[in-house]
């Protein structure tokens, strides 16, 4: 059975001003599957996974062309609403980069902008939101302390319960381990596994042995194109482009 | 300013590995050479040289090995690396299970010898020479990743099945005509069929080899005949 | 050169710094003990809750203390979120343009305009052209121009501050523009607007010559009811006794009393305010 594509591009170029950052993306990322992005820095991975939820408008001079299509609909056809897309395609970002305020404001913020209010629909929203980034039982006691004081690797899984507390159904990580020490990573690592099964997760990774161990499909960049995708046990055992070939084996990049 | 070669203590670990492999396949092809020069010249000392010589054989198996898994370790290897490293650890298990085989020809030797030939030996010593030009040719694949090569090698394959048959079929018609000869005639029999076995661990040698210099899982009977043409006996 | 002379050389500079500061401290803890030695004498409850009396050669301070208080309050009601706002547009929505640069460049030469210039732009801004007269409301805002600068010098710092990772967050997350500054942007640079916030008090709370044309009064008998009301203030009040009263000499114990006053007064809000900011900053980090 084929899973069913949550995101297709055909034919997207970005643009910033004269320089082109992405050359024709054709790409499809299956539903509540993990789909990893690799390539040497400067390739146009974080650029291509920030189009995803068009997190690059915010630069004036970048103009996308092409299709971006999330279940059918072109999110950069006219009339698109970037608020409620975003809210669709959620991001987690390289630094954890929780607000300075409590546990419980953080992970409340996004559905408070969607305008709920009650108390006790929040508390829920929180809960699960938390247990979802398994980071529940470490925190339950503290809800009220201010999210800085946790590690790197729980205000980084802090985040990710942030980003699903809006019920997004798309995640975008870009590097979300870099910052991490390996226990930390580890820990994202199996929630990102856990977190397929609800989510469609698309990855940013330096870290070649975690695409391999976390992804199941995935995209080799280079220079602004998508050398080579397919499923990961084979890009990583038995790669078909030589550049692919190469750059895992580390030969540049 | 010269570029810092990345790729120069993961290349270096790959060629020992590489290496240690040869070694380990040119004293099992040894093995299996001896033990039936052994046979065919009623040496009794060179058969107890194979047959001792296993010792040696089964640790430098383990030291591949534990090269391998090492490597694993260290490089977290990927794509023709890994494939790499993945078949030398397969080949090694391979390349020990033909020195056994060897040592079996031995046993044969050292029983066999002081006893007149029921018959002079020739489809023994060619199935021999088969058998190591298959090896060599694999071996020689493998160093330099020559896909036509490994699938020339297996083909061979089935000549030495065919030379099985033979000295097999011969055997049962001489004992049947004498059946005093049976403990010699099942013994070269057995013989016969031991080479046929070291030379199948040889193509999957020669498929390991195929597969870490494609990344595509091949099976070793698709460069031979055609299945219907060949009378396998099933096994 | 050689070890020993470098380090010679280190141990002059190092002196030299120390007792430079050694120097400012001493003046600064000598005017303090001056100002409290002469002022301490002349303080009690009286002082504070009294309105001058007998041509203010008697009685006490409370109605410039009140009006400077009040003066204050119109002051930061009106530069406080005039100034954050204007640092939001600037920060959150300016290109950078030609009315960019030319805004940012007027708010810079703002600071730099002699507080008496402020004064006389009050006088027929707010005094003659608006109709308020010479009351609190033409001081205030006058003290609030005085101001601006420095609030929205102090709060585009913080808000540039604000790291990019926190809105990028926001919006990730759905949140509209407006929301991620309300919500996330302000409250995280607010400690920091704050700090420019004390500041300003500071010189509004000091400040003559912007309010003598504008609204300060020689004399009233009662603190001021409306905002159109002229106000007494501290400082103006100090200048009055200390060159226009009729007693110079007598009213020497009350000129140090008020101006111990008016330190305690922008020494106090500083303080409120200082604290005030440690505790934001403590809820959130640890």
């Amino acid at each position: 059975m084929t899973p069913k594509i949550k995101i297709q591009t055909t034919a997207m170029d970005l643009w910033y001003d004269q320089f082109q950052a992405l050359k024709a993306i054709d790409i499809a990322i299956p539903e509540r599957a993990v789909t990893a992005f690799i390539g040497p820095s400067g390739c146009g991975k974080s650029s291509f996974l920030r189009c995803l939820n068009r997190m690059n408008d915010f630069i004036p001079a970048a103009r996308v062309d092409g299709q971006v299509l999330l279940d059918g609909r072109n999110i950069y056809g006219a009339g698109e609403d970037v608020i409620a897309l975003r809210r669709q395609v959620g991001m987690v970002f390289q630094r954890p980069n929780p607000f300075p305020a409590s546990i419980w404001d953080n992970v409340a913020y996004g559905p408070r902008l969607h305008g709920i209010t009650n108390r006790r629909t929040l508390e829920g929203i929180v809960e699960g939101s938390l247990r979802g980034a398994a980071l529940w039982d470490e925190v339950k006691d503290k809800l009220r302390s201010p999210a800085l004081s946790l590690s790197g690797g729980q205000q980084q899984r802090l985040c990710i319960a942030r980003a699903i507390a809006v019920e997004p159904e798309v995640l975008l990580m870009d590097e979300p381990t870099s910052a991490l020490d390996p226990m930390a990573t580890a820990r994202i690592e199996e929630l990102v596994r856990i977190l397929k099964e609800h989510f469609t997760v698309a990855i940013v990774t330096h870290n070649m042995q975690q695409a391999a161990r976390i992804s199941d499909e995935t995209a080799f960049f280079l220079n602004g194109e998508i050398v080579e995708t397919g499923p990961t046990q084979r890009l990583f055992t038995s790669p078909r482009d030589g550049r692919t070939e190469d750059y895992i084996t580390g030969r540049f990049g | 300013m010269k570029d810092l070669n990345v790729r120069q203590t993961i290349d270096a670990e790959l060629e020992d590995l590489r290496r240690s492999l040869l070694s380990l396949a040119g004293q099992a092809g040894q093995a299996v050479k001896n033990g039936l020069w052994a046979l065919c010249n009623q040496d009794r000392i060179l058969a107890r040289e194979v047959i001792d010589g296993d010792d040696r054989l089964d640790r430098q198996t383990l030291e591949i090995d534990d090269k391998c898994l090492l490597f694993i370790a260290r490089f977290q290897p990927m794509a023709q690396d890994l494939r790499t490293v993945s078949a030398i650890s397969h080949m090694a298990v391979d390349l020990e299970r033909i020195g056994d085989l060897g040592v079996n020809v031995a046993k044969f030797a050292v029983k066999l010898a002081g006893k007149p030939f029921v018959k002079p030996l020739v489809d023994l010593p060619r199935m021999g020479e088969l058998f190591q030009e298959m090896l060599d040719g694999t071996m020689r694949a493998f160093i330099n990743g020559d896909v036509d090569e490994a699938k020339g090698a297996c083909a061979l394959d089935d000549d030495i099945d065919d030379l099985e048959r033979q000295v097999f079929r011969e055997m049962l018609l001489m004992m049947m005509e004498n059946p005093r000869i049976i403990e010699e005639g099942t013994a070269l029999i057995t013989v016969a069929r031991t080479l046929e076995r070291a030379a199948d661990h040889v193509t999957n040698l020669a498929e390991r080899v195929l597969y870490a210099i494609t990344g595509e899982v091949a099976s070793a009977s698709s460069f031979r005949r055609p299945r219907g043409s060949r009378d396998d006996d099933g096994r | 050169m050689s070890i020993p002379s470098r380090r010679a050389k280190d141990r002059i500079v190092t002196a030299l710094l120390y007792s430079l500061m050694a120097a400012v401290i001493l003046l600064l803890a000598g005017v303090l003990a001056f100002i409290v030695k002469n002022g301490l004498s002349a303080l009690s409850w009286d002082f504070l809750t009294q309105p001058p009396r007998d041509a203010m050669t008697r009685g006490g301070i409370y109605t410039p203390l009140i009006g400077s208080i009040q003066l204050i309050a119109v002051a930061m009601a009106f530069a406080f979120p005039v100034g954050v706002l204007t640092a939001v547009y600037l920060v959150e929505w300016a290109r950078d343009g030609l009315f960019t640069r030319t805004l940012r460049l007027a708010v810079r030469s703002l600071a730099g305009v002699p507080s008496v210039v402020f004064g006389l732009f009050g006088l027929s801004f707010f005094v003659v052209v608006l109709g308020f007269g010479a009351s609190l409301l033409s001081a205030g805002l006058t003290l609030g121009c005085l101001v601006l600068p420095v609030i929205v010098g102090a709060s585009e710092a913080a808000l540039s501050a604000v790291p990019r990772d926190y809105r990028d967050a926001s919006y990730a997350m759905g949140a509209t523009k407006w929301q991620t500054i309300r919500k996330v942007v302000l409250p995280a640079a607010f400690p920091s607007i704050l700090t420019g916030a004390i500041l300003a008090v500071g010189r509004v709370a000091g400040e003559t010559a912007p309010i003598i044309f504008t609204g300060a009064a020689f004399f009233t008998p009662r603190v001021a009811r409306s905002l159109l009301e002229p106000v007494m203030a501290l400082p103006y009040h100090i200048l009055v006794l200390a060159t226009a009263g009729t007693a110079i000499d007598e009213t020497r114990p009350i000129q140090y009393g008020t101006v111990l006053v008016l330190l305690v007064l922008v020494l106090g809000v500083t303080l409120v305010g200082v604290l005030f900011r440690a505790k934001l900053r403590m809820e959130k980090r640890r």
